[in-house]
């Protein structure tokens, strides 16, 4: 058993991950429009951050908030009723897909399929953003995975 | 472009302000004439000012007092930035500020109290200040409270000298407390 990780001020996790952040946005959604998701993204940090808990996981945390604005603001911008079914016999589900079905599972599990899906971060890295093993975060994502493919079959 | 640019930076600052998101705003004034000083500003008023910050860890003793939602942004602490300015310059002889000392055990806080009512310019001594606050015999406990003293400056512990008229001690140090009464005419 360790200690509990304290939550640091906020100011000292938003100067650790905001460039991190940034990049990712840009990536997904182009330099215009990462911008107000960069703001938006903190802005929703900021409202939860005095209910965490514990300060670990922090990064997977930023950016999981990160992917669900990208993946929010493309729903907006998308006509209703066209979202897209989850591709099941896809090995790597496209993570607009993906996301808003895994707000059910476990955490370890969400953040695991969220960063190797809609990160594209390697095993190595979700390992260490999860406070881990490579070996750990390669079994919760496909364990992850597993689950959503039930869940979409029942 | 892959780094949030200073305007970003900066807009989401004073976006997570204006929003009331805040535990604590502070800020660094980097260029006063009694060196750096950290501000720090709830949404009641001024809890923080400190010389020679390590900001690491003032921040977390304000997250630990009042909350994780610590952010530098400066428009919360502008107006007070502004009268420090003007009262280091010689312009301004009280503040006009709100603060918050919530975080203070109740006897500091009577002791601060009667602190905040020794006005520009003048001195008292760390007895008569103990009297006032109900317990003449705690001047010792009123030096321990000056040198804790959470809002140095407004709250002016500057002003509390020994009962033989030397200055005793500061928490800022020494020269700074020469300076603070020598700007207000109370020593040559």
């Amino acid at each position: 058993m360790s200690m509990a990780v304290a939550v640091p001020p906020f100011e000292t996790f938003y100067e650790t991950h905001k460039t991190e952040v940034f990049r990712f946005l840009v990536r997904r959604v182009g330099p215009d429009r990462a911008e107000d998701a960069f703001q938006e993204t903190f802005l929703k940090a900021l409202r939860a951050y005095d209910r965490l808990e514990h300060g670990e996981h922090l990064r997977a945390w930023a950016l999981t908030i990160a992917s669900r604005i990208v993946v929010d603001g493309a729903r907006r911008a998308r006509p209703q009723g066209e979202m897209p079914e989850l591709a099941t016999e896809d090995a790597r589900p496209a993570f607009e897909e993906l996301a808003p079905m895994t707000d059910e599972l476990p955490p370890k599990e969400r953040a695991a399929v969220v960063l190797r899906y809609g990160y594209d971060l390697g095993y190595d890295e979700i390992g260490e953003a999860l406070g881990s093993t490579e070996s750990a975060a390669r079994q919760a994502a496909s364990a992850g995975v597993r689950r959503l493919r039930k869940e979409q079959d029942r | 472009m892959t780094i949030p640019t200073p305007e970003l930076d900066e807009r989401f600052r004073a976006a997570a302000a204006d929003e009331g998101l805040l535990d604590v705003a502070y800020d660094v004034f980097d260029d006063t004439a009694m060196g750096p000083l950290l501000v720090g500003v709830t949404a009641r008023g001024v809890c923080r000012i400190s010389f020679d910050p390590e900001p690491e860890k003032e921040l977390e003793l304000l997250a630990r007092a009042y909350g994780p939602r610590v952010l530098r942004s400066s428009r919360p602490v502008d107006r007070l930035h502004r009268e420090l300015d003007e009262y280091l310059e010689g312009r301004r002889r009280a503040f006009d500020v709100d603060l918050d000392l919530r975080a203070q055990p109740a006897f500091y806080l009577r002791v601060l109290e009667e602190l905040a009512g020794v006005g520009y310019g003048e001195t008292t001594t760390y007895g008569t200040l103990a009297a006032r606050a109900g317990n003449p015999r705690a001047a010792r406990a009123v030096g321990t409270v000056m040198n804790r003293n959470p809002v140095p400056i407004v709250l002016p512990c500057h002003r509390v000298v020994g009962a033989n008229g030397s200055l005793t001690g500061y928490g800022g140090g020494l020269h700074r407390k020469e300076q603070l009464l020598r700007l207000e005419g109370a020593i040559l």
